[in-house]
C-alpha cells in the first residue's frame, strides 16, 4: 500500500515535470500580435503588415453611424471633445491623430483610455457600441461616405454636418508613392 | 444716486407696486426681446426712460413709499444699461470720481509673498519708480522660459531674494535667483503629477500659482497634491493628497496662508465633484479642517457662529433641502479662486464655485452653497456668513471672484466692505462682517437678470433667458465664462478705483441631457460664445465703487484674461490675450507703455524691489486656460462648441498666437 502511494506521487510529480518541460512552440515575431491586435505605429517593424480583422460593416452602415454618434453625446465624448472640436481632449474633425485614425486604433482608444487624459471606457461601453463610436468618430472628419455620416440634426447648428464635411487627410491616411529614384 | 438704502417697508400696497411693475413691462414688449435692445438701443433707451418714468410717476402718485428698492433695480439696469450703451460710442466717458483712499493700506515691503499682494486683495504696490514720467522707458531686464507651452496663469512670487514660478501641468516649481545678474536657475522641484489629470480639467492645465510663508514655499498639482517645500533649498517638506482625479477632482488654485493653516480647495465644477476647502498644518500637512460647501451643516462646518444676513440662506442643512435627493453629492460648489483675509474680524472670504451640471432643470432648488461666498473663521473652519450671489445658478456663473477688503464711506457711514466684481456682471459692495449687501451695479451689459433685489439679496432673473433641455436660447448675456472669469482685479490706493480685467460676451445655449460618469464631464449644456454690444470680447474697466460707476475703459478685441496690478506710479499693467503687455495712467486709462511678448498673456502681473533696490514688473506669457485652450491644444474652431463655447469667438485665433511659456521681467535703464 505504502508503494503505491509513493508511485502515485512520483507519477503526480512526473506530470508537473512534463508541465514544466513543455514548449511552448514561439510563433515567431512576425506573425505575433498586440493584445488586441491595434498597431499604434505607422512603421512596421520588418514591414509585415497586420491581420487583425476589422469590423468595417459599422463604417458602412448609417445607423450603426447614427447610433454611435448617439452614444458619442451620452458617454459624455463630447464633454472633452465637443462636437469635433475638442476641448480638453484633442479635435478629432481635423487631420491630426496622435494615436492613428483608423477604426480599430479609435476603438482601442476608447476601451483602453491613453495615458494623457483619455479615461478608459472598459467594462462601460458595451462592445458593439464602442465600434459604432468609433465609426462616428471617423465621420467627424469626413473620413465615411457622404451617404453613411450624419446630416444635419435638429439641434443648435455648431458646425457642418458630418456628411457634408470635408473630408481630412490624415498623415497616416495612405502615404504617397516613393519619387523613383535613378539607378545608376 | 444714492438709492441703494434698505427702505422699511410699510405703507406701501404691494399689489399696486406689482401692477405698475407688470404694466411696465407689458408697455416694454422691447424689453423681452433683446436682439432690437442691441440693434436699436438708443432708441429702447429713450422709450424706456420714459416708461420708467411714467411708472415711478404713478408709484408716486400713488403714495406707495417703499419703492425704492425696485427703484433701485431698475435704475440700475436701464439707466446704467443705456449709459453703457453710449459708453460703446464714447470709450473714455466718465461717471465714477478719482478719490484717494482714505483707509488702511497693508504695509509694504517690496516683496510680493502671494498671489493677491495683501490680505486685502488689493494687488497694489506702493513702490512708484516706475511711474506715468518714465514708464515709457521700461524694458526687458532678463527672461526665463518655463518649457511649458500651455496657459500660464501663476503670479511669480518674491521672498527671499529669490523669484519662485509654478508652471502649469507638470507643476514645475522654478526658484530663481534675483540677487545674481540674469536671475538664474537656484533650483527646481519636479512633482511628477499624474498624466491623467490634464483630462480631468476643464480648462487647460492651469496652475495660479505658490504662495511663500515663513521660509516655506507651498503650492498644488494637477492631480490633486499639495506640496511644501524649504524656500531656500527646494527640499520637500511634505506633501498631502487631497483630490481625487478619478472623480474628476483636480486643483489649480493659488494656495493661502493664515496663521499656521494653509488653505486649498478643488477644482472640477464640470464633472460632478463636491466641492470643499481645506486647511492644512503649515509644519506638518496634516488636514486641520475641510469644509464642503454642499450637504449637511456638519460637513459644511455649519454651526452656532453661523449667521447668514439674507433669509433664504437661514435654516438647517439647506446644503441638502435646496437639492434633489442626492444631488448635492455631485453638485460642484468647487473653490479655485483667490481667498482674502481680514485680521480684525479675523475671517477668510472665498467664493464658491458653479453648481453641476450646468443643466439647472435637473437640480431645482437654490443648491446651496454653491455660487456664492462664505466669511469663515481661519483657525476652526467655522462658517459665520454666507451670500448666494447667484442662487440656482442656470449659466455656470462661479462664485469665485476676488474679494477686495476695503473700508470705504457707503450711505454716509465709514463702512467696513469686500468689493466684488462677480462673474454675474455685478460688482458687489457687501459689509464684510454680516454679508449685508449695500450695492450691486452691473459692470457689463447683462439681459439674463434685471438686478439684486437688496431687501431679499435676490438676483432678478429674466424668464425668457432660462436655458432648456432641447431649446435654443439665444442672446444670454453675460455668457458662461460670465462677465469675468478668474482673472484678479485690482486696487489703487491713489485713485480709489478699481481695475476690473473683464468679457463684454454674449452665449447662444442649447440644454442637453447630462449623464453623471465618474470621471467624465457632466455639463448637460451646448453653447457659444461671442462678443457682446461693440464688437470687441474685452474690457479693462476703471471702477469708482463708492459711486457705482466706470471711470474709463479699455477694450480689446480679445477677453482680457490676464489679471492687473496696480501702482504708487499711478500705473495699471495688464496684458492681452495676443500678446501685449501694457501700461495705463491710472486715472486715465491712457496707454502709455507697450510690449509685445511671445505668446498671449492670461497671466498675474506683479511688481517688486530687487535686491539692487530696483523697482521691477513681472508677467508670465503664455496663452490658454479656458479660451486659450483654442491655442493651447490646438482645437479646431469649424466647430462653435470646441473649447466648449470659444470656437465661435476665437475663430482665427490660432493663426495669430503661437504657444509658449516665457517669464518676462522689465525694468528702467
Ligand atoms: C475626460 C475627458 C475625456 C473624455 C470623457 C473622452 N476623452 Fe477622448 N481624449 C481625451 C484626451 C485628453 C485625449 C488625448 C490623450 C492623449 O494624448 O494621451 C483623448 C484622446 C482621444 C482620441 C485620440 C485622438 C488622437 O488624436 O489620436 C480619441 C479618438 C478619443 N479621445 C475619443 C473619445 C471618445 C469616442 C470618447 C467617448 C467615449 C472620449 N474620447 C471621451 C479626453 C477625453
Amino acid at each position: 500500500m505504502k508503494r503505491k502511494t509513493l508511485l502515485f506521487c512520483l507519477f503526480l510529480l512526473a506530470l508537473c515535470a512534463c508541465k514544466r518541460e513543455h514548449r511552448v512552440f514561439d510563433p515567431g515575431a512576425t506573425a505575433a500580435q498586440p493584445a488586441n491586435g491595434t498597431v499604434m505605429n505607422d512603421v512596421m517593424a520588418g514591414a509585415t503588415q497586420p491581420s487583425a480583422a476589422v469590423p468595417i460593416q459599422f463604417e458602412e452602415s448609417a445607423y450603426a453611424v447614427a447610433e454611435g454618434k448617439r452614444f458619442y453625446q451620452a458617454y459624455n465624448c463630447v464633454g472633452c471633445h465637443a462636437n469635433g472640436g475638442g476641448a480638453i481632449g484633442p479635435a478629432l474633425m481635423d487631420s491630426e491623430w496622435i494615436y492613428g485614425s483608423k477604426l480599430e486604433q479609435i476603438h482601442s482608444v476608447i476601451v483602453q483610455g491613453r495615458p494623457n487624459g483619455m479615461p478608459s471606457f472598459a467594462n462601460k461601453i458595451p462592445d458593439y457600441q464602442v465600434w459604432e463610436i468609433a465609426a462616428y468618430v471617423r465621420s467627424m472628419s469626413g473620413q465615411l461616405p457622404s451617404d453613411v455620416a450624419p446630416s444635419r440634426s435638429d439641434h443648435m447648428p455648431t458646425v457642418r454636418s458630418e456628411s457634408s464635411r470635408p473630408k481630412e487627410h490624415p498623415a497616416d491616411e495612405n502615404q504617397q508613392p516613393l519619387v523613383p529614384g535613378r539607378s545608376k | 444716486m444714492n438709492v441703494f438704502v434698505r427702505v422699511p417697508t410699510g405703507g406701501c400696497n404691494k399689489s399696486r407696486l406689482l401692477n405698475g411693475f407688470i404694466a411696465f413691462f407689458i408697455r416694454q414688449p422691447k424689453f423681452l426681446s433683446s436682439t432690437s435692445f442691441m440693434h436699436n438701443q438708443s432708441a429702447f433707451c429713450a422709450e424706456t426712460r420714459h416708461a420708467y418714468e411714467l411708472w415711478i410717476g404713478e408709484m408716486r402718485s400713488s403714495g406707495c413709499s417703499s419703492t425704492a428698492a425696485v427703484i433701485v433695480l431698475l435704475s440700475l439696469s436701464f439707466t446704467v444699461g443705456c449709459k453703457r450703451g453710449h459708453r460703446t460710442q464714447e470709450p473714455a466717458s466718465a461717471g465714477g470720481q478719482i478719490r484717494a483712499y482714505t483707509g488702511q493700506m497693508e504695509s509694504d515691503d517690496g516683496h510680493w509673498l502671494r498671489a493677491t499682494k495683501d490680505y486685502a486683495n488689493t494687488r497694489y504696490s506702493s513702490l512708484n519708480q516706475i511711474n506715468t514720467g518714465n514708464v515709457s522707458q521700461l524694458h526687458v531686464a532678463w527672461t526665463f522660459s518655463t518649457g511649458v507651452p500651455h496657459g500660464q496663469e501663476a503670479a511669480p512670487i518674491v521672498a527671499n531674494n529669490t523669484m519662485y514660478i509654478a508652471t502649469p501641468w507638470p507643476n514645475v516649481l522654478y526658484a530663481l535667483d534675483l540677487t545674481k545678474q540674469g536671475a538664474p536657475l537656484k533650483w527646481k522641484y519636479e512633482p511628477h503629477p499624474s498624466p491623467a489629470s490634464k483630462g480631468e480639467a476643464c480648462c487647460d492645465w492651469v496652475s495660479r500659482g505658490a504662495v511663500y510663508d515663513n521660509g516655506k514655499i507651498f503650492f498644488n498639482t494637477l492631480d490633486g497634491y499639495t506640496i511644501a517645500l524649504n524656500a531656500d533649498t527646494g527640499a520637500e517638506l511634505w506633501k498631502t493628497h487631497l483630490a481625487d482625479i478619478s472623480h474628476g477632482e483636480t486643483i489649480t488654485m493659488a494656495p493661502m496662508v493664515v496663521h499656521n493653516h494653509v488653505f486649498v480647495g478643488n477644482s472640477g465644477g464640470e464633472f460632478g465633484v463636491r466641492g470643499w476647502l481645506a486647511a492644512l498644518d503649515t509644519n506638518s500637512g496634516k488636514l486641520a479642517w475641510k469644509a464642503y460647501n454642499t450637504g449637511p451643516d456638519k460637513e459644511v462646518l455649519i454651526g452656532q457662529r453661523f449667521k447668514p444676513f439674507y433669509k433664504t440662506d437661514q435654516g438647517t442643512d439647506l446644503g441638502v433641502k435646496t437639492w434633489p435627493p442626492d444631488a448635492w453629492r455631485v453638485g460642484g460648489g468647487t473653490v479655485w479662486g483667490f481667498l482674502a483675509y481680514d485680521p480684525k474680524l479675523n475671517l477668510i472670504y472665498y467664493g464658491t464655485a458653479n453648481p453641476g451640471p450646468w443643466n439647472a432643470e435637473v437640480r431645482p432648488g437654490d443648491n446651496k452653497w454653491t455660487s456664492g461666498m462664505f466669511a469663515r473663521d481661519p483657525d476652526t473652519g467655522e462658517a459665520v456668513w454666507f451670500y448666494q450671489m447667484s442662487p440656482h445658478d442656470l449659466f455656470d456663473w462661479d462664485g469665485i471672484n476676488e474679494d477686495i477688503l476695503l473700508d470705504l464711506p457707503m450711505q454716509g457711514q465709514n463702512r467696513q466692505v469686500l468689493v466684488r466684481p462677480d462673474r454675474n456682471g455685478y460688482v458687489y459692495v457687501i459689509d464684510r462682517s454680516n454679508g449685508q449687501v449695500l450695492s450691486a451695479t452691473p459692470y457689463v451689459h447683462i439681459t439674463t437678470t434685471t438686478g439684486v433685489d437688496l431687501q431679499t439679496g435676490r438676483l432678478q432673473h429674466v424668464p425668457e433667458k432660462t436655458p432648456r433641455t432641447g431649446q435654443v436660447v439665444k442672446d444670454i448675456c453675460p455668457m458662461a465664462p460670465g462677465a469675468k472669469d478668474w482673472q484678479p482685479s485690482s486696487f489703487s490706493a491713489q485713485t480709489g478705483l478699481v481695475y476690473i480685467p473683464h468679457q463684454n460676451m454674449c452665449m447662444d445655449e442649447e440644454g442637453t441631457e447630462a449623464n453623471y460618469i465618474a470621471g467624465t464631464p457632466y455639463i448637460g449644456a451646448s453653447v457659444q460664445y461671442y462678443p457682446g454690444p461693440g464688437g470687441h470680447m474685452g474690457e479693462l474697466t476703471a471702477w469708482d465703487p463708492i459711486a457705482g460707476k466706470p471711470v474709463w475703459v479699455i477694450k480689446d478685441k480679445y477677453p482680457i484674461w490676464s489679471g492687473t496690478v496696480s501702482t504708487a506710479g499711478g500705473l495699471v499693467f495688464f496684458g492681452t490675450m495676443d500678446g501685449w503687455f501694457k501700461a495705463a495712467d491710472a486715472r486715465t486709462g491712457n496707454v502709455l507703455w507697450q510690449f509685445k511678448t511671445a505668446s498671449g498673456i492670461i497671466g498675474q502681473p506683479v511688481t517688486y524691489r530687487g535686491p539692487d533696490g530696483k523697482q521691477y514688473i513681472a508677467i508670465l506669457s503664455g496663452i490658454g486656460g479656458w479660451p486659450g485652450s483654442i491655442v493651447a491644444g490646438k482645437l479646431d474652431t469649424r466647430d462653435g462648441t470646441a473649447g466648449n463655447g470659444w470656437g465661435k469667438a476665437l475663430p482665427n485665433i490660432r493663426n495669430e498666437v503661437t504657444p509658449g511659456g516665457t517669464l518676462y521681467v522689465f525694468a528702467l535703464p
